[in-house]
Parts: structure tokens; sequence; C-alpha cells
């Protein structure tokens, strides 16, 4: 990833806190030629070629194990040569990229499905390379635990990006998940049903968004400033309570309580993936349920438009009676909710009792996957997903005791993140209006 | 970024807590010819005016921000009491023992945070009763180094989220060249501090030029580096040229007598030279913003950067210096902590320094006296708070919850004016 990026500069584009630079139409350049990503791509097949497959010792062997418990037929563990099958993948790596050298020369576009098949490929080299002559590499727990971390981020994203798509930059989805996460905890175990929880936590996600669009809606105070002092103040009120009600009687406040799986009949057998998406508890559905509703309602029902008229163009909603700031404030405090939600994972999803700042950033990372996947639900869905993945990854590696150090893995989601918002991954916009209050005249 | 279409708003004039809208309320009010062209508080005799100036001034509002969030504090320190919620049993039948017992609980613990901070007059020996102020500035040296860094930034108009991977840096930078180095006394710890400014200059200037070069938002791009930062830092401390052999932490090597900031005072005492180097940074940030012409071109383009830019400023190069000098800032601050109190690299060195900095910033209002002051404030708190803790039980978080209410409400004047039932400050408010 740290590999070049083309020196090609990027076109220069106005940059996105310009006064009303957003609403112009960034003058597409049609006629260039766009040879990043064929250079991205050719460089990344040649790196997996050389150093996972022929620089690589021989005589080892990978094994991929795919069991998980309740499978409907076992697939029996799988060894490879670690060798031959990285040379055969990078192979495969450097076809994908003389395809796309071929696609731009005749200027045709790729589909999704092309950078998702690239990722797929040089991620199995990777793994085949990483965990050669080392422990099992189990897939179905890889991406079952990838699932589990990207949970609380992927409902971050979302509220993020509710927010921003209404104007109100939410900075505080780390103070949100947090808070989501301390309620949670707490309601569950005082009345000893975890789905009482799951009541609680929206109600704490909201209730902190409630904090921030008082201070941004009615004193136009910074919405960077309120989110970051607002996640300090999440952390020292649920620490504050940990330390004093909460481990002074923690059978009543913090014991565990977790929801428990609800396996889908039929769709949870199928192996592999089986488990891993439709053995899950009501939190992962209810996040499919988001992320899905998001997308349609966002870009195909009169509150979807009104959300984004409100975030790109207050001023033009206004005039065709939309009420700006209540529309912001109802979709933040909704936007919260669903943080909230996220954050619950942290404790009944999970079976855990709260600990302090047990949300370690996680906020921040989904405000990543939002950016990452273009304010767009879908998007920030595999962004989130690719963080969690990466994150998984890189305890799995260290569990299973892999060359590769652990910490330069868990940086990676940030780096691609950097490079993202700078331009060299794809280009990303934010809504045009986003972080100004909207004062009528 | 550029609230510039709004001018005729009163209110908004005060809201923000950036640099775009800096002049004070107070100032604000009789400079601005929008207001209606009438002069402040019209016709009222001047002495009136001045009192009035003094009621709706910000330094009002900071103080009273700091009693509220005190007081939300004590509410919070009260209920999660045990002796109190046995009050709150009987309260119809004896509602006077809840009061006492909250107040004797509430009080015994900000005593405890006064004695922790300032002077124990508990203490059995004075230099033991003075300690604790010098710790406050000890505590108090890396919060301000750092909140100059942030403050520059916002007088320029940039949201330096980054604190903190910029203090990791310093730190970084300040531990390895700390013990890595063998040089004569003096020039040693010299040189460490430099090499700790570049280290944060080098990260906030990634931003920097990130921002400049291709529009990329300073926040996010910040928000990122602290992560990066972080595990850089738990990375170099497995690696076996960075590390300490026989610590079971990690943690690096010690660094030499020769680089550790040297005392200014015996030894029970802690503060070392970087208090000094605070004090001067204070000074430097200072005549930099308002005397140097740099300083002018930061502030410009805090201002407006289109108007920046039309008069022949170059946004970019602003963009880029200012990211440079504050990082720098953060980078002392980091190395405030490895070469004056710590002496080694640990993986919680920076602790939250870089974002408690953000709320110096903010509290001191972006103005280098200010943040100087803010640092004092937040540093006694830190330092008070550790005894508070030992001593009543109290945890330390409470005063997270305290820094973080005083700085909302600093950062919304009219909502403090509104619970004190304070005159707005004299200007013409809009509809």
């Amino acid at each position: 990833m740290s590999t070049v990026a083309p020196d090609r500069t990027p076109q220069p584009r106005d940059p996105s806190s310009g006064p009303g630079g957003a609403a112009a139409p960034a003058a597409a350049p049609v006629k260039q030629r766009a040879w990043k990503y064929p250079v991205v791509y050719s460089v990344l097949a040649l790196a997996s070629l050389l150093v996972f497959g022929l620089l690589a010792g021989g005589g080892k062997q990978t094994t991929f194990t795919f069991a998980s418990r309740n499978d409907f037929f076992t697939i029996p563990p799988l060894p490879v040569p670690s060798k031959a099958t990285c040379v055969a993948l990078g192979l495969v790596l450097v076809v994908l990229a003389a395809v796309s050298i071929w696609a731009t020369f005749t200027r045709r576009r790729l589909g999704v499905w092309f950078p998702l098949l690239f990722g797929i490929v040089f991620v199995f080299a990777f793994l085949t390379w990483s965990a050669a002559g080392a422990g099992r590499m189990p897939v179905t727990a890889l991406l079952a635990g990838a699932l589990a971390l990207s949970v609380p981020l992927i409902f971050g994203a979302m509220c993020g990006l509710v927010g921003e798509r209404s104007g109100i930059i939410n900075i505080a989805i780390e103070g949100q998940l947090l808070a989501g996460a301390f309620l949670a905890a707490v309601v569950a175990s005082a009345l000893q049903n975890p789905y009482a929880g799951l009541f609680a936590a929206p109600i704490a996600g909201a209730l902190v968004a409630v904090v921030l669009t008082f201070f941004a809606v009615r004193y136009w105070v910074d919405q960077i400033i309120i989110g970051v002092v607002l996640n300090v103040l999440v952390v020292g009120v649920t620490s504050f309570l940990f330390s004093t009600v909460l481990t002074q009687d923690p059978a009543t406040w913090n014991a565990r309580q977790q929801l428990p799986n609800l396996p889908i009949p039929l769709l949870s057998d199928i192996p592999v993936i089986g488990p891993v998406l439709f053995n899950q508890n009501i939190l992962v559905y209810l996040m499919y349920v988001v992320v899905v509703a998001l997308q349609i309602f966002i870009f195909r029902s009169k509150w979807g438009l009104r959300m984004r008229a409100i975030g790109e163009h207050p001023k033009a909603a206004d005039t065709v009676g939309i009420n700006v700031n209540r529309n912001r404030v109802l979709n933040t405090l909704l936007a919260g909710a669903i943080a909230g939600l996220g954050g619950a994972f942290f404790t009944i999803g999970s079976g855990l009792a709260f600990g302090k700042e047990m949300s370690a950033g996680q906020g921040y990372i989904a405000l990543a996957a939002m950016i990452l996947g273009k304010w767009n639900p879908m998007g920030a869905l595999f962004a989130a997903l690719l963080f969690g993945f990466s994150k998984n990854l890189a305890n799995v590696l260290s569990a299973i005791g892999t060359p590769v150090p652990s910490q330069l893995l868990l940086m990676l989601p940030y780096v691609v993140t950097v490079l993202a918002v700078a331009g060299f991954v794809g280009r990303v916009r934010a809504p045009a209006a986003e972080g100004k209050p909207y004062i009528s005249q | 970024m550029t609230n510039g279409t709004n001018p005729s708003d009163a209110p908004g004039t005060e809201t923000s807590v950036t640099g775009q809208e800096q002049p004070a309320d107070t100032s604000a009010a009789g400079g601005t010819p929008t207001a209606g062209g009438t002069p402040a508080a019209g016709g009222t005799p001047a002495a009136n005016s001045v009192l009035r100036d003094i009621m709706s001034g910000s330094w009002l509002v900071s103080v009273l921000s700091v009693v509220v969030a005190l007081a939300l504090g004590g509410v919070l320190i009260a209920a999660a009491d045990p002796d109190v919620q046995a009050t709150l049993g009987y309260f119809f039948a004896r509602p006077g023992d809840f009061f006492i017992v909250a107040w004797q609980t509430v009080s015994e613990a900000y005593m405890a945070l006064l004695r922790g901070s300032i002077f124990d007059w508990e203490a059995r020996s004075l230099v033991r009763a003075v300690r604790p102020f010098t710790e406050s500035l000890v505590a108090a040296t890396p919060l301000i180094l750092a909140g100059l860094g942030i403050a520059l930034g916002f007088r320029s108009g940039l949201f330096n989220i980054g604190g903190q991977g910029q203090v990791v840096l310093g730190a970084m930078f300040a531990g390895y060249f700390g013990y890595a180095l063998g040089l004569p006394p003096v020039i040693h710890f010299l040189f460490a501090l430099v090499m700790a400014a570049v280290g944060g200059a080098i990260w906030a200037g990634i931003a920097g030029v990130l921002k400049a070069r291709t529009g990329a938002n300073e926040v996010i791009v910040t928000i990122m580096l602290n992560s990066i930062a972080g595990y850089l830092l738990s990375y170099l401390l497995t690696q076996s040229w960075f590390k300490a052999t026989s610590s079971a932490n990690p943690a690096s090597r010690t660094i030499f007598d020769t680089a550790a900031l040297p005392p200014l005072l015996p030894d029970p005492f802690r503060l070392h030279l970087g208090f000094v180097v605070a004090i001067l940074a204070t000074l430097f940030v200072w005549w930099l913003l308002e005397r140097s012409t740099l300083g002018f071109e930061f502030r410009a383009v805090g201002e407006n950067p289109d108007a920046a830019r039309t008069a022949g400023i170059s946004v970019s190069r602003v963009t880029i210096l200012v990211m440079i000098i504050a990082g720098a800032l953060a980078g002392l601050g980091g190395a405030a902590q490895v070469l004056g109190t710590e002496g080694k690299l640990t993986g919680g060195v920076a602790g939250t320094i870089g974002f408690d900095a953000i709320t110096v910033a903010l509290l001191g209002r972006s103005r280098p006296l200010g943040t100087f002051l803010a640092g004092l404030l937040f540093g006694a708190f830190k330092a008070g708070g550790y005894l508070m803790q030992s001593q009543t039980g109290t945890p330390i978080d409470i005063v997270l919850v305290v820094q973080s209410i005083i700085v909302l409400l600093i950062a919304a004047p009219p909502l403090v004016r509104t619970i004190f039932r304070l005159p707005t400050p004299a200007k013409k408010v809009a509809a």
C-alpha cells in the first residue's frame, strides 16, 4: 500500500472547503486516460508475485481450515504448497493488472467487481504467504471475527453518514458508541435481560446527539470542537461511573449479558459464509436492515432527498419550505441512535461487561470508513468490513505466529484513509454544507 | 469554514471559538461597523459601559464556565457516592442529612483536588506543602506546549486534531536521540529537544502538505495520523534496537543523564527546564502572531482565506508553515514528557496530552497567554486529581468531565449568559 503512488499528480481539484466550490460540476476530464489505477494494480501484482511467490522460501505448506461448529457438512482442512500457490495467485494478479491496463487503454470502465476480485486474490496470496509453515489459517474464524469487529464500525459509519449528509459533522461517534455500550450494559444488567439493553443503547447515543445538536444548531458552536469535547465528556462520565457505581456493585450494574445467536434456518447452513453471516445475534441482523434501508431511503425517498438537500444547499432547501434546522436535529438524533446500537455490540452484543474506554477509537475508524465509502451506505459498509478484516487479520496472524508485525497491519486502514482523503484512492467529496451552521436570514 | 456570509448576525460572531472570529466579544462590539452603526452601549455613561464590558466580557464567561463545570462535577461526585445514596433512602424523613453528606463528599473531593494542585496545608513539612504547586507546573508543561501548537492552528483556521500524534512523534524522537547518542551535557538535551520538534513537525507537516497540495481535510488526516503514530510507537517498542532488553513492559532504554532536562529545583521537586521552554514558547507564539509579518499572514488566512489569497498571501505556504510550527510545539510537549519527567519512552508516554491540548487551546481562546493559563489550570487538575483519587476515592476521571464541560460552555458564551442572566455584549442583536 505504502508503495508509490504513481507520480502523476492528482488533478488539481477544488478543495472541498472552498465556498460553493462543490456546487460547480467538477469539469470531469473525460479525455484523459487515468493511469493511476493500472499503475497501482501493476505494482501490487508484481510485488505480490515477487515477495509472496518467487522470493519466498520453498518447501512450506499453508493449511486453510473452514470448520465451524454447526456445519451442514464439513470441509476438510486444505493444505496447499505455499510457494506454488503464491506464484499462481501472483500470476493471476499480473493478468488482472494487464486487464486493467488494457481497459484503460481502450477507455473501458471496469465495474466494482474488479477491485473486489483483485483484493480477494491479493489477500489470499498474502494469507498463503504469511501463514506459510505457521499454524493453520482458520478462514471461517477469520471472517467471523472480521464481521464482529466491523459491526460497531458499520453502525458508527451509518451514524456519521446520516449526520453529514444532513450537514452536521459528527466527530462524537466515538462518544456515542461508548455511551451506547455503557447504557446497554447497565440496563441489561440491572433488568437481567439483554434485550432491555438493546432498547437502552440507542437512547444513550441519541442523548449524546442531543448535546451535539443543542450546541451546533442552537449556539452555532463549531461542530468539530463539540464532537471532540463530547468524546472526552463521555469517556469521563462513563469511566467515572464505572470506577464508582459499577465497581461498587458489579453484580447489579455490570453483570455480563449476551444477546443470543439466532441462526436463520437453511441460510446458516451454507458452508463458510453461512455461519459467518446468518448465525448471529439480532444486532447484526439489525445492522443489515439499517444499511439496506439507508441505502434505499437516502437516495429513493422524500426524507432522503430532504436530507441531502439540507446537507448540500440548505438555503435552497429552506426556500422550498424545508425546515433545515429541525430536519438536521431529527436526523442527527436518529444517527445518534444508530451509533448507540453499534455501541451495544461491544457489551451485550459480545457478551462482555462494560470496561473503561472500551470503544478504543473505533468511532474514529467509523468516520474513516464513512469517508472511504464516499458517504454512501454500501460503500461505508465495505470500507468498514475492510477495516474490520485487516484488524482481525492482524489478530489472527499474531496468534498463529507469523513474521508480519501486527502493528503495521493495524496501521493499514488509517494509511489507506489518509491516501483516500488526499485523493490517491478514488475521489471523495463531502456534502457541501457540512459543518456550517444554517442561520436563516 | 468561511462564515463570512453572515456578519450581520451578531450572535454568530461570538459563537465560534476558532480563530475565525477572533476579536473578543467586547472589542468586536465596538469595532464592527456592520452592527447597525450604533456604537457600543449606545449613549450609556462610560462607567456603566465599563461595567457592562466586564459583565459580558469573555473572561467572566470563562470563570463562570469553570464554576458551572465544577458544580456539575460535584453533582456527579455526590450522585456516585454510596453514603449520599444511603441518605437518599430516607430523604423525606431527614432531608438535611442528604445535603450535609453530599456537601461533605463534594467538598472533601475538591479540597483534595486543591491540596494536590496548589498548596497542601495538611503536609508535615514546607517542602511537601509546596510540592503540589510545582507538580501542577510539571503537568502543565506539555499541555501548554502542545496547546500552543493547537491554538496556532485555530488562529490560522486549521483544525489540528493531531496533537496526540505529534506529541507521540516528539516523544519518540526525543527518546531515541536521548539514549542513542552520546553528546556533551548541555548540547545533548538541546539537540534532543530540537529533534523532538522536528519529529512533531514532520508529523504535522504531512497533514499540512496534504491539505495544501490536495485539499485533504486536515481534521481527518490528523485523526488518522494520531492512530498511525500510536501503532508506530507500539511497533518500535517491540523492536530490539529500540526497546530496553531487561524490561517486561514495553519501554525504550533510559535516556542519558546528559539528555535529561535539568531540574529547576532540588531533589523532591520534579520541576524541570521544560517549564522555562513552555514560557519561552508562549512568548514566541505571542511574538509570532502579534508582532511578525508571518503571524499576520497566519491570522489573515485564518480570518478569511479568500481575502488573504487576493492580498497576495500564499495560503498553501501558510497552511504548511502553520502545521510545521504547530507540530514542532507539540513535539516539544512530547519531549517534556520523555526528557523531563519519564526519562524513557513507554507506550503511554503521551497519555492524552494531545487531546487535552485541544481543550487547553479552546479554553485559552487560542491566545498565547490564555493557552498558558489554561494549561496551568488543566495541569493543576491533573496533579490534584491524583491526590483526590488516592485520598477520597473519587476517580480522577471526574477531571475529564469538568474539563470537557468547561470547554463546552466556553464555546457557547450565550448559554453561560443565559444561565447567569448576564447582559449580552453591547451590540445590536439581530432577530
